[in-house]
């Protein structure tokens, strides 16, 4: 029976063990789920971490959740889209070394047939019809769209309350568009899930391209001066890298070929003596 | 074809072609969830022992703990455990956060309490009289213990399933404490999730298939030796 136990203990510690792996250097980078569900991540880590041997742990929580993460030090790192929401914490030294890394934008969809009459030419007049005839399915979830869409809202007058069919799901991107094509309804969505997605979805755009609808993804270093803990160096060698002439170059060829278009439109424009 | 079945029929060149990254989070599932459920065994059935066998002040309070931790969210185990190894939390500086090793320990509160009151019920189910007649007719203290596992083993077993299978099919711990990192922390549940909301239905589908068919060898195996030995 002892020998029983003896190997039963044996068999834990070689499991606890080889349950995870020796770890080098790790960063934990907080970011949004568009990025993580377009893949782009998943494409561009693996040469960073082969590079220089830093292990990245890319969190997919939404901007709202990333930006708390940063504010409380439970990250190195973030890559987030909402730049009101991250400037009060570039003020208060939460966040340093910001870097704004590439754009695409969001996209109001709706169903085919666009019952509430949204395709119209000014973005203030769109959300009204939506608000006043159509329903509309807001993520609710306190990530950058969410945040967003609030500010659309706002900004074209209109009360968010008072929306009558206005539905909150609390999920992410993908499952939002699910919901909002089947119960036809119109929602706000960053352009590059809506693309990775439209095939299964009964959903077009109704409005497009105004200022307001630009999506600005930027790059921070949480501040280690301000949360103990916090590894800058390492932090800032990954904004660094996604700063690259040639890394930037695959952030705007990602998956064009599949779309016809980039999701992502690289931001940094090389220095001349850079030689990109 | 719908996609239900093009689901199917992608699973099975999945399983064909040895996609290496599918066999990396098949790997991965079962080491997590089988160490966990081993943990939970070396926790669960000594302490169950005792709690049927011992006679104490607040005893039922703790199997009320017991059975309503048998019930455990694992969103809510996942939320626990992450406040407790992020960085600026209290075990933060042993770095554990987003590895399997957080995720073990958070399958570990999921597992635990299941294997207790399997343990249990299957111990106080045994005659009353045994532990007291194997003693006399002269075994020692262990080797009653021993023998009394043995008599209670359908009961025992039956906690390993119930375990295993609990930790397994969990999704809200593991995405929580372990963060989903491809090639690190990501199992067949949370990949589920990741491939759905990426538009990948049929690899979701296919992952899906993986993770009943492996719940069914395992407890095949289980219960064929519960119902071999029960005979």
């Amino acid at each position: 029976m002892h020998g029983r136990i003896a190997i039963l203990a044996a068999v834990l510690l070689v499991g606890w063990g080889g349950a995870t792996h020796a770890e080098s250097t790790s960063i934990i980078l907080a970011t949004t789920t568009s990025t993580d569900n377009s893949g782009l991540l998943d494409e561009l880590l693996p040469v960073f971490e082969e590079r220089t041997g830093i292990d990245v742990k890319a969190v997919a929580v939404g901007t709202g959740a990333a930006l708390r993460m940063a504010s409380r030090g439970q990250a190195d790192v973030v890559l987030t889209h909402a730049p009101t929401a991250e400037k009060p914490l570039v003020e208060a030294g939460d966040l340093v070394d910001g870097r704004r890394i590439m754009h695409n934008d969001f996209v109001l969809l709706g169903p085919p047939g666009d019952p509430a009459g949204a395709r119209v030419d000014r973005l203030e007049a769109s959300l009204a019809a939506i608000a006043e005839h159509g329903r509309f399915v807001s993520r609710g979830d306190d990530s950058g769209t969410h945040k967003r869409e609030r500010a659309l809202w706002e900004m074209a007058g209109i009360d968010r309350r008072t929306i009558a069919t206005l539905e909150e799901t609390g999920q992410g991107m993908g499952a939002t568009l699910d919901i909002a094509s089947e119960r036809q309804s119109y929602t706000l969505s960053d352009r590059g899930t809506y693309l990775a997605l439209r095939k299964r979805l009964d959903l077009e755009v109704v409005f497009e391209g105004e200022p307001p609808l630009m999506n600005v993804y930027s790059m921070y270093v949480v501040n280690p001066e301000k949360h103990a803990g916090a590894k800058a160096e390492p932090a800032r060698k990954l904004i660094a890298f996604f700063s690259e002439p040639e890394i930037q170059r695959r952030i705007g060829e990602f998956r064009r070929e599949e779309f016809g278009r980039s999701l992502f439109v690289p931001d940094v424009v090389p220095t001349s003596k850079g030689g990109g | 074809m719908t996609e239900l079945a093009s689901g199917f029929v992608e699973a099975i060149q999945l399983l064909l072609h040895r996609d290496p990254e599918v066999e990396g989070v098949v790997v991965r599932t079962l080491l997590v969830s089988g160490f966990a459920t081993l943990l939970a065994m070396a926790i669960g059935v000594p302490l169950g022992f005792v709690l049927a066998r011992k006679r104490f002040p607040g005893r039922t309070v703790v199997l009320g703990v017991v059975n309503t931790g048998m019930g455990m969210p694992p969103v809510v185990a996942g939320l626990f455990v992450w406040l407790l190894l992020v960085r600026n939390g209290p075990f933060g500086s042993m770095e554990l956060i987003y590895t399997t090793r957080a995720m073990v320990i958070a399958q570990l509160f999921i597992a635990t309490p299941m294997v207790m009151g399997f343990t249990v019920a299957s111990i106080q189910a045994l005659p009353p009289g045994l532990p007291d007649l194997l003693r006399s007719l002269g075994a020692s203290r262990a080797r009653t213990l021993w023998l009394l596992a043995r008599e209670a083993r359908l009961g025992l077993l039956a906690a390993v399933m119930a375990g295993f299978g609990a930790v397994i099919s969990e999704v809200g711990a593991s995405m929580m404490v372990g963060g989903n990192l491809r090639g690190q922390t990501r199992i067949l549940t949370t990949a589920i999730v990741t491939e759905t909301s990426r538009g990948q239905t049929e690899r979701a589908i296919a992952l899906g298939l993986i993770l009943l068919a492996i719940a069914f060898v395992v407890n095949l195996f289980l219960t064929r030796s519960q119902q071999a030995r029960a005979t």
